[in-house]
C-alpha cells in the first residue's frame, strides 16, 4: 500500500514534466533552426531545376570516380573479398585477434538497421519500384568507396603500445596528407571529428532513439518518450561507462541474427510468392525508366533510389573505416577487399529484400485500368493500404504475409536502433580523443553526453536538431571524400603491389 | 628408437588432475614425452563491439599469459618433477580440430583427454571435447574418468 502511494505520489510529481519538456523542445528547435537552418538547407539544397540534393551525388559520384579508378574492383574482388572472410587468406597463428569476418560484422551492425527498414519504404513509396534499381546500382558503385576508405583506415591506424589498434579517416587525413606533402591534413582532421561528434550525437543517437521508442509506442501504446530515453540510456550507460560487455556481446550477437531473421523471412515471402518475383522485377526495371506513375518519372525514381543508398550503407562517411581498422592483417587492402562486401550486403541485399516485398505484396496501391500507381498528391507519395509509409509500410507488407510480424519487427528496430547507438558511441568518442586526447576521465565526459542525448532524443521531437544532425554526417562525407580523392593513388599502390604478390604466389592461402 | 610423444587435451580444470596422473604414470611405462596442449576457445566468426575490436589484441595477449601462467606452467612442472620430458602448446581456436590437429603434426602416438565436463547439459548437447576427438582424433585417444 505504502508503495502504491509512493508510486502516486511519484508519479504526480512527473506530471508536469511533459509540458516542460514540450517548452525546452520548442527553445531547443528555435534556437536551433535560427542558428543552423542554413547549413541544413545548404547541405540538403537540391541541384537547380531538380529535388535531388547536391550531396547525394557528391556521394554518387565519388562512389563512380572510385569504380573507374579502381577497375571496377567490387566485381573483379568479389570472390576474393569473400575468400578473405572465409579466412582462407588468414594465417592459423593470428587466432585470437580481430578477423575479418569479425571486421566486417561490427561494421554491419552500425550500418544494418532503420535505413534498412523504413528508408527503403520511404524510397519505394514515393519514388516507386523503379527507386529499387537505382537504389541496387548505387549500392554497387559504392562498394567502391568502402574499399577505398577502408584500405586507408587499416593503412594509418594507430597500434599502441598496450595493444590496442584503432584508426579512422582523422588518421588517413594526417599521416597520410603528410606522406603525400599535402598541406591542410590537420584542418580537415579536425573538421572531420567535430562533424562526427555532432552526427555521433544526432543520427547515431537522437534519431535511433527517437525512432525505438516510436516503435515501442506503436506497439505497447502511447506513453512518455522520456522514459524509453532513460531505459535506453542507462542500458548504453552500463555497457558504455560502466563497460558491463555482457549487454553488449547479447546485442552483437542478436543483431545477426535478428539481421539474418529478416532476410530468411523476405526470402519466405519472395518463395511464397514465386509467380510474381519475375513480375515484381519487371516493375523495377520498367519503374526505373518510366516511374510508373511516378510524380517526376524516371528521375522520381533515380532521386529516390540513389538517396537511399547513400544514406543507407554509409559509404563515404567515414564511419566504416574507424569500424574496419582494428583487423588483424598485414595487408590493409584485404580489409578494403572486405568492406566492400559491406554495401552489398547492406543495399543490394537487405534493401532489394524489403522492397521486393513490398511491391510483391501489394501495399502499393495500382490503378486497375492503366496499370499504373496511384499518386497521392497531399501526402506526396504513392498511395498505399491504409495511407501509411515508412516503417508502417514494410510492416504492413510484411503482415500481409505473416500477421505476427509487427511485433517482431518492433523488437528488430529497437536492437537495430541499440546497436548502431553503440556503434556510433565509439566513432564519436574515437573523434573526441583525437580532439581532446585520451584519458578516462575525458573519455566518461564524452560517454555521459552520449547518454544525455538518448534521453533528450527519445523524449523531444526535435525536427530541426536532427536535420542538423543528418548535415553533420553528410559533412563527414564533405571532408572524407576530398580526402580520398587526395589519397586514392596510396591505396592504388597497394593494391597493385598486393595483386602482383597474389599473382606470384608471394600472398598464400593458409586454408585449401 | 625414438621417443615417443603422447598429446595431453590439458584444460585446466579440477577434473584435469587424474588425467594428468594418469599421463605421467603412463609416459614413464613407455619412455615418453607428453606434450601438454591448451587451447582456448575462439572463433573468427564470433561478433564483437568496435571497442572489443580495438581491445582483441591486448585482451589475447592477456589471455595468453594468463593461460600460460595459471594454467600451463604448474602442470608443465608437475610433469618435470616427475621426470618426464615435457613441451606444451597454447593456442586459440576449435579445441577438437587443434587438437587432432597438433597430434598429427607432432606425429604423437596416442592423445589423452579428460572427460570432465563431458556429462553436462552443454557437452550433451553440443558434444564435448572427449566426444569430438573421438569422431577425429586421428591417432588411438584414451578418455581419462
Amino acid at each position: 500500500m505504502r508503495l502504491k502511494t509512493a508510486l502516486t505520489a511519484l508519479a504526480a510529481s512527473m506530471a508536469p514534466l511533459p509540458a516542460m519538456a514540450q517548452g525546452i523542445d520548442e527553445t531547443i528547435n528555435n534556437i536551433f533552426a535560427n542558428y543552423t537552418g542554413w547549413y541544413v538547407s545548404f547541405i540538403f539544397a537540391p541541384l537547380p531545376g531538380t529535388n535531388f540534393s547536391w550531396i547525394a551525388l557528391w556521394l554518387v559520384v565519388g562512389a563512380l570516380i572510385f569504380t573507374g579508378y579502381f577497375g571496377f574492383i567490387q566485381l573483379k574482388g568479389f570472390w576474393h573479398s569473400i575468400q578473405l572472410v572465409k579466412g582462407d587468406y588468414s594465417d592459423p597463428d593470428d587466432a585470437g585477434e580481430v578477423s575479418h569476418f569479425q571486421a566486417l560484422a561490427t561494421a554491419l551492425s552500425g550500418t544494418v538497421g532503420l535505413g534498412n527498414i523504413a528508408g527503403v519504404a520511404v524510397a519505394v513509396g514515393i519514388g516507386g519500384p523503379g527507386a529499387t534499381f537505382w537504389m541496387i546500382i548505387a549500392g554497387l558503385f559504392g562498394m567502391a568507396t568502402k574499399f577505398t576508405e577502408c584500405t586507408l583506415g587499416v593503412k594509418y591506424r594507430n597500434e599502441y603500445p598496450d595493444g590496442r589498434v584503432s584508426g579512422g579517416p582523422m588518421y588517413y587525413i594526417t599521416k597520410g596528407f603528410g606522406e603525400r606533402g599535402l598541406p591542410g591534413g590537420k584542418v580537415l582532421a579536425v573538421l572531420f571529428c567535430i562533424f562526427t561528434i555532432l552526427g555521433a550525437l544526432g543520427g547515431g543517437n537522437m534519431f535511433q532513439a527517437n525512432q525505438a521508442h516510436a516503435q515501442l509506442a506503436g506497439v505497447v501504446g502511447d506513453y512518455p518518450g522520456w522514459i524509453t530515453g532513460i531505459l535506453l540510456a542507462g542500458v548504453t550507460f552500463a555497457v558504455i561507462v560502466g563497460g558491463i560487455k555482457s549487454i553488449a556481446s547479447v546485442t552483437e550477437k542478436v543483431v545477426p541474427f535478428m539481421g539474418i531473421f529478416y532476410v530468411l523471412v523476405s526470402l519466405i515471402i519472395l518463395i511464397m510468392n514465386y509467380d510474381m518475383i519475375g513480375w515484381a522485377f519487371g516493375q523495377i526495371f520498367l519503374g526505373a525508366f518510366t516511374g510508373l506513375g511516378v510524380v517526376g518519372g524516371f528521375t522520381g525514381a533515380l532521386i529516390q533510389g540513389f538517396r537511399r543508398a547513400a544514406f543507407s550503407n554509409e559509404a563515404g562517411i567515414g564511419s566504416a573505416a574507424i569500424a574496419h581498422s582494428a583487423v588483424r592483417t598485414k595487408e590493409p587492402v584485404t580489409e578494403g577487399y572486405v568492406a566492400l562486401l559491406e554495401p552489398f550486403i547492406d543495399t543490394v541485399v537487405i534493401c532489394t529484400m524489403t522492397a521486393l516485398v513490398i511491391v510483391i505484396t501489394g501495399v502499393l496501391n495500382v490503378d486497375p485500368e492503366t496499370g499504373l500507381y496511384i499518386w497521392n498528391a497531399e501526402a506526396g507519395r504513392i498511395s498505399t493500404e491504409g495511407e501509411v509509409a515508412g516503417v508502417a509500410l514494410t510492416s504492413a507488407a510484411y503482415a500481409r504475409a505473416f500477421s505476427w510480424f509487427p511485433v517482431l519487427l518492433a523488437v528488430a528496430v529497437v536492437l537495430f536502433a541499440f546497436s548502431t547507438m553503440i556503434s556510433w558511441s565509439y566513432y564519436g568518442l574515437k573523434a573526441w580523443t583525437y580532439l581532446f586526447g585520451e584519458g578516462a576521465a575525458k573519455e566518461t565526459v564524452f560517454k555521459v553526453i552520449f547518454c544525455l542525448f538518448i534521453v533528450i532524443g527519445a523524449a523531444a521531437n526535435l525536427g530541426p536538431v536532427i536535420d542538423f544532425s543528418d548535415a553533420m554526417l553528410f559533412s563527414m562525407a564533405i571532408v572524407n571524400i576530398i580526402a580520398l580523392y587526395l589519397l586514392m593513388p596510396i591505396v592504388k599502390k597497394e593494391l597493385n603491389s598486393y595483386i602482383s604478390r597474389l599473382r606470384s604466389g608471394e600472398i598464400k592461402k593458409f586454408k585449401h | 628408437m625414438t621417443t615417443e610423444t603422447f598429446v595431453v587435451a590439458y584444460e585446466g580444470g579440477d577434473g584435469d588432475t587424474s588425467l594428468i596422473d594418469y599421463a605421467i604414470e603412463r609416459a614413464k611405462k613407455d619412455g615418453a614425452q607428453l606434450l601438454l596442449v591448451h587451447i582456448l576457445e575462439w572463433s573468427p566468426y564470433s561478433f564483437l563491439t568496435p571497442q572489443e575490436l580495438e581491445e582483441r589484441k591486448q585482451r589475447r595477449a592477456e589471455e595468453l599469459e594468463r593461460a600460460k601462467s595459471a594454467v600451463l606452467d604448474p602442470a608443465m612442472e608437475k610433469v618435470k618433477a616427475a621426470g618426464i620430458a615435457v613441451d606444451c602448446r597454447l593456442k586459440f581456436g576449435n579445441v577438437v580440430e587443434l587438437i587432432a590437429e597438433i597430434a598429427a603434426q607432432e606425429d604423437a602416438a596416442m592423445i589423452f583427454v579428460g572427460r570432465a565436463g563431458s556429462q553436462s547439459m552443454a557437452a550433451r548437447v553440443f558434444g564435448s571435447v572427449p566426444i569430438g576427438l573421438a569422431q577425429v582424433a586421428p591417432v588411438p585417444t584414451v578418455i581419462v574418468p
